[in-house]
This record gives C-alpha cells, structure tokens and sequence, in this order.
C-alpha cells in the first residue's frame, strides 16, 4: 500500500515554501529562475499527487503542459538575462532600477 | 503503528525521495556559486521525478529527466558559464534591511496555510481525499497509453497550442539573445581583425 496522499502534498508545500523564499531573497537573475524552477515543480508534483489519489489522468496531463511552458519561459527568460548582461555587465535584479518613480 | 499501514517500499522511497527534494531546495537557494546551484537543482529534479515514479506517472518522470535534467539545467549552465561564473552575489549582504524576516514570515504563512487547507480539504471538494489512499489510477493499461490517449483527445487543442508557444518562444529567444550589428561594432571588428 502506497503512502497517503498527504505525505507527498506535504513535500511539495515544503518544496514550493524554499522556492518562494528563494525567489524573495536572492539577487541574482539565473538563481530567481532556479527558484520559479522549484515552484513549479512542487506544483507538479501536487498534480502527480491528486492524479493518483482522484484517479483521474487528467492531473498528469496538466504536468505534461505545464513542463512545456516552463521550457519556452526559461527560453525567454534566459535570452532576457543574456540581452540585460550585455548592456549592464550584471544579472543582479537590484541594478534594473531605470523604472523606479 | 506506521510500519503496519503501509508498505516499507513505499515509505522509503518516499524519504529518498524527501530527502533529495528537500536537500537539493534548500542548496539552489544557499550556494553562492551558480554553478553549483545549477547542479543542486538536478538533484531536486530527480527526487521529483522518483516522487513520480512512485505515483504512476511513469512518462511524466521520464520527461522530467530528460527535459528538466537533460535540457533546462544544461540551457541554464550554458548562460552561467556564458556570462563568466565570477557574478558570484554575497549572500551576506543584506540591501533590504528586513527583507528575509519578512520572506520567511511570508512563506511561513503561505506553507502553513497550504497544509491547513490541505487538512481541511473535504470543504472545498467534498471528498476526504487527502486523507484516504484513494483509488488507483485505471490499472491495466499503461501509463503512456493513458496519458497519450488524454492529450490527443481531451486535451487536442491545447497540445496543438503549446506547438504554437514553443516556436514563438525559440523565436523570441533568438531576437533576444541576438547581437544587434551596428556600424560603431562593424569599426571595431574590422580593427581587431586588422
């Protein structure tokens, strides 16, 4: 008998809280990224969970799509990086301030 | 007892998995080389994609692999080392004075009310769900097949969209990452070159 469901719904709020914390307090642009990485994929993983729970394959479905958009966003977001780079010299998020009022 | 409820397999492969997820997390945020972060976000990577395996989504983990593993930690080492490993930040420093009590006590609120919703749950769905094991998925037929069989009927359109979303997006990658040639750079490269 698999564990409950909970056990793996627990991880994945432990995995999504140390990408939020992440997110919220590193500097640099790639390590945020790193950390949008983790949040999706503890929502994944709740996905994968209530598949199985609910028996319904539609939960694996959405994982399949939401992998897809995670590529093409770190596709873009890493041209972004490189584009920002080349005219700042930095990845850090706090150098990009040309928007502040 | 634990031990008479469920299966030894079962929960040690969930604490393998636990603990890959939990250690590789917690060291993409603490390292100050990316690179080394790069590669602690494989090892969170394979423990979800062990999680996976555990849960009847054999393709999904095998996907996991080889496009998060195999293709976005490589694409994001690619700009690590394209733009020099020195950009090491100081974890130290702390610009925003408060800023990390915040984001834990943020967080903190976030985690526990995920679980507290988790644990209550039965009000949103009607379903006890996260308390029972739940039935399985329609056993008998393979994974593949059902997940193929899901994404070519049900979801069609929506696959048909994501073909769509990847080619604008290697496009937009492309015009993004490209090196704007201007008449001041053709100067400077015939110099160097002379």
């Amino acid at each position: 008998m698999n564990v409950p469901a909970a056990w793996y719904l627990v991880l994945a709020a432990i995995l999504f809280g140390i990408g939020g914390f992440g997110f919220l307090t590193r500097r640099s642009a790639l390590i945020m990224f790193m950390c949008v990485e983790l949040m999706l994929n503890a929502v994944n993983l709740t996905f994968v969970t209530f598949a199985r729970t609910l028996g319904d394959i539609g939960g694996q479905a959405t994982v399949f799509f939401v992998m897809v958009v995670a590529a093409a966003e770190v596709t873009v977001g890493l041209g972004i990086v490189v584009a920002v780079f080349r005219r700042r010299a930095s990845t850090s998020v706090d150098e990009l301030s040309e928007l502040k009022g | 007892m634990i031990a008479l409820t469920y299966a030894w397999p079962s929960i040690l492969v969930f604490a393998a998995a636990a603990v890959l997820v939990v250690v590789g997390a917690v060291g993409v945020i603490a390292f100050t080389n990316p690179v080394h972060s790069a590669l602690s976000l494989i090892m969170t990577l394979f423990g979800v994609a062990v999680a996976f395996v555990a849960q009847q989504a054999d393709f999904l983990a095998a996907v996991q692999i080889i496009v998060y593993a195999g293709a976005i930690v490589v694409l994001f080492l690619f700009v690590i080392m394209f733009l020099g490993v020195d950009s090491r930040q100081h974890v130290n420093v702390e610009p925003l004075i408060g800023q990390r009590p915040l984001a834990a006590l943020g967080i903190a609120i976030t985690v526990g009310g995920l679980i507290a919703l988790m644990a209550e749950s039965h009000w949103v769905t009607g379903v006890k769900s996260v308390v029972t094991n739940g039935r399985p998925l329609q056993s008998g037929t393979a994974n593949v097949h059902q997940l193929g069989t899901a994404v070519f009927t049900t979801y069609l359109f929506a696959f048909e969209a994501t073909a769509a979303l990847l080619v604008i997006a290697v496009v937009g990658a492309v015009l993004l990452a490209r090196r704007e040639r201007t008449a001041y750079d053709e100067d400077v490269n015939d110099e160097v070159d002379a």
